[in-house]
């Protein structure tokens, strides 16, 4: 493949992952290649990022697609190669895996990360490959190294090592956790290396890059995701808060004021040259929010609820419950200026109130939450519910559902799900869909977007 | 109007200069900020800087003019922003003079010809910046904060480098400013004006970085205190926090141990000074708890 080869490919990938790049920042680019020297690709990373990459969150999903295009090294590397023959016999054996997990062990403790991106080479290469399967699948696997070497055994090994440095007990903690991770990514990333050495790259991006940060799917958010979605909650506050301030001044023009407007115009001989308006009253939406906490939709109930309350300026009231098959109102966990990190185990810790017998029941908690809070919903205050629909096939009390929608000025269910799979297995979508308006909210993104629409 | 020739001047030689350069200048950098200020004034196109608040995006574009010895134009951007204050406007009250002074002896065409001209013309940053004919360094501040159509206006300058206005023509650059854009990401900017910049994202710099930071803008600082300093910055960093601190603050918190003359950064004296690093209070209260410090 010639270099330009490489670079339309490249470009081609970051548009099948996402990413606007047109083509005068694809000429860009090779631009600015030409003015930086090539013996680092550190800084041919730097030049393409500068000119490709306009958006923060896609970072990720650009180096991602780098890595598989401009590859550290090729094969085992040349130290690779030489190395090879000093040891006889197959690479993969029980002294080879001692010996190997010694000197990972060396390299986490002291946090070398030259020594441990060879060392994360020497793991797929050694114990990572699996020969001799049919055509079409790949022979290297970042799971079997990972599973042979199993990093997350040295744990610790490692945080007594930290210890006898100096750091206190969650520190150290902290730290190897943050240590192995890296060193598990840097194994994975090698592997895709490999992988689209075999097969090509543009195989391995269709496969392996995810989705960025706000177009991930709550439901498929896995543990450091979330965490990382977390951190995203009040960015995205201030953006939305931003915007609704915004909206607002440039609507700010309200009906015309005669008295000022007759006023001003004595001063141009009786024609009113320059009318004045009222300021128009900001509408304000009391809000009620109803929420599925099980299991399955927690995170995205949790997510909700906290971007509803970082924007809690723009309604004029925020009411807030969480049911499982029980009620239970959690309005007083959101303090103003409340900790993240605290609401959410109060959060969790209401979940065991909202449950009676553990099992979503939609319709049980529709009738309780009719009985015990019907004064929450009034004429002026909007109803939220927030849920899978999916309600173990119980009663769905689809009458007290459209009795509380009748009450409120708008009604909304928000559902975490893909449209597809709307009405499938238990999940009552459907039925609940004809009496409230169902919207589709899988990701922060449309979550946003969603949120801004109704403040 | 002589048309000058365009003069090309070269802002850095390579990334390794900007480094060196800026460091001269009193802003350290790590490589992709050096790379991309090299390339931004290598292939004169605009910088657009986005990051945090108190990461030196507006420092960059100062440490820029005083590496090369340009001067400085800052256009600073709000809600409500527009033309008359960001390009030209003309200035109607001598205008009105001048028609006035002239007694109305003159036709229309001439009177029109004499106030249209340069002596009527008020420059506003974006102008005087592309009409000035040494290096120059255009910084526009929070470029976010203006409305949509500001962006438009911004359009033809940072494409072309040139200005229109109707009665004069068209004014290009005499000599191309080194243009920053600087947005804190309050609002997702127009691709159009992502489209004709250089894209870099300052984030928190490392904890050896922040160190050397931190002793460079406050001298005097002991050295073992800005070591501690900045890791307990570092840790703060890693909380779930409103509004993690930023360089801004370990610099502030730098000079406010100076002035209180610490000599070591216990848990008591940071439990102390907290305030002058967490401006909310839930989170000096997680900091408390989390670092475990005497209240």
């Amino acid at each position: 493949m010639s270099l330009l080869d490489t670079h339309i490919g490249f470009v081609e990938a970051l548009r099948s992952a996402g990413l606007s790049v047109s083509l005068a920042e694809g000429l860009d680019a090779i631009s600015a290649l030409e003015k930086v020297t090539w013996h680092d690709r550190e800084t041919v990373r730097a030049a393409y990022a500068a000119t490709l990459v306009k958006r923060q969150p896609q970072r990720v999903t650009f180096d991602a697609v780098f890595d598989i295009y401009y590859p550290r090294l090729i094969g085992g590397g040349v130290a690779g190669e030489e190395a090879e023959p000093a040891s006889d016999g197959p690479p993969d054996t029980g002294p080879e895996l001692a010996r190997f997990r010694e000197a990972l062990a060396e390299a986490l403790a002291a946090g070398d990360q030259q020594a441990l991106q060879d060392l994360a080479v020497e793991a797929v290469a050694r114990f990572g490959a699996m020969p001799g399967r049919g055509p079409g699948l790949s022979s290297w696997s970042a799971y079997t190294s990972l599973q042979r070497v199993s990093p997350a055994e040295l744990m610790d090994r490692l945080v007594q090592g930290l210890l006898a440095s100096g750091l206190d007990d969650e520190r150290a903690q902290r730290t190897a956790g943050r240590r192995i991770g890296d060193f598990t990514r840097l194994v994975e990333g090698d592997a895709r290396r490999r992988i689209a050495e075999e097969k090509g790259p543009e195989h391995v991006v269709d496969v392996t890059v995810r989705p960025t940060i706000d177009r991930l799917d709550f439901t498929a958010a896995r543990r450091s995701d979330l965490e990382e979605m977390r951190r995203e909650i009040y960015p995205l506050a201030r953006r939305l808060a931003a915007r609704l301030t915004k909206e607002q001044h440039a609507q700010r023009r309200g009906p015309l004021d005669v008295r000022r407007t007759v006023r001003a115009s004595i001063a141009t001989g009786g024609v009113p040259l320059t009318t004045h308006h009222r300021p128009r009253r900001p509408h304000r939406t009391d809000l009620v929010v109803l929420c599925d906490v099980s299991g399955s939709v927690a995170n995205f109930a949790q997510f909700t609820l906290m971007l509803v309350y970082a924007l809690r300026e723009a309604f004029s009231g925020v009411r807030a419950f969480t049911f499982v098959d029980d009620v239970v109102e959690v309005s007083d966990t959101f303090r103003p200026g409340a900790d993240v990190v605290e609401v959410m185990e109060s959060l969790s810790a209401s979940i065991s109130q909202a449950a009676l017998w553990g099992r979503t029941n939609y319709g049980r908690a529709l009738t309780r939450f009719a009985e015990e809070h019907a004064d929450a919903i009034g004429p002026r205050s909007s109803l939220l519910v927030l849920g899978d629909g999916r309600s173990n096939y119980s009663d769905l009390a689809l009458p007290v559902l459209a009795d509380l929608a009748g009450r409120a000025r708008h009604s909304w269910w928000l559902n975490p799900e893909h449209p597809r799979h709307w009405g499938t297995g238990d999940s009552a979508a459907d039925q609940y869909g004809q009496v409230v308006p169902m919207v589709e909210c899988r990701n922060l993104a449309q979550l946003g977007e969603f949120v801004h629409q109704i403040a | 109007m002589a048309t000058r020739l365009a003069t090309v001047t070269t802002w850095f030689d390579s990334a390794d200069d900007a480094t060196a350069r800026l460091r001269a200048a009193g802003y350290l950098t790590d490589d992709a900020t050096a790379l991309t200020a090299y390339l931004a004034g290598a292939l004169e196109k605009p910088l657009l800087v986005e990051g945090p608040a108190g990461v030196g995006k507006t420092e960059l574009a100062k440490a820029v003019a005083r590496a090369a010895g340009a001067e400085l134009v800052r256009l600073q951007c709000y809600e409500g922003l527009d033309e008359a204050r960001a390009l030209y406007e003309w200035n109607y009250k001598k205008q009105l003079l001048r028609i006035q002074a002239s007694g109305g002896g003159d036709s229309w065409s001439e009177t029109h010809d004499d106030i249209f001209t340069e002596e009527f013309l008020l420059t506003r940053p974006l102008l005087s910046a592309i009409r000035r004919d040494e290096p120059t360094v255009l910084l526009i501040d929070e470029v976010d904060k203006t409305d949509v159509e500001v962006e438009g206006l911004l359009l033809e300058v940072l494409s072309d480098f040139q200005v229109t206005i109707p009665e004069l023509g068209t004014i290009s650059a005499i000599c191309r400013p080194f243009v920053v854009l600087t947005s804190n990401a309050s609002r997702e900017l127009s691709e159009a004006v992502k489209r004709r910049c250089l894209f870099l994202h300052l984030d928190y710099p490392d904890a050896e970085r922040e160190k050397a930071i931190v002793t460079s803008q406050v001298p005097g600082l002991d050295d073992k205190v800005a070591a501690q300093l900045v890791d307990v910055v570092v840790r703060l960093r890693e909380l779930e926090l409103q509004k993690a601190p930023s360089i801004a603050e370990s610099v502030d918190w730098a000079r406010t141990l100076i002035a209180l003359q610490i000599g070591d950064l216990d848990e008591a004296t940071v439990a102390r000074t907290l305030g002058v690093v967490l401006k909310h209070a839930s989170d000096q209260q997680r900091a408390i708890k989390e670092l475990q410090l005497p209240r």
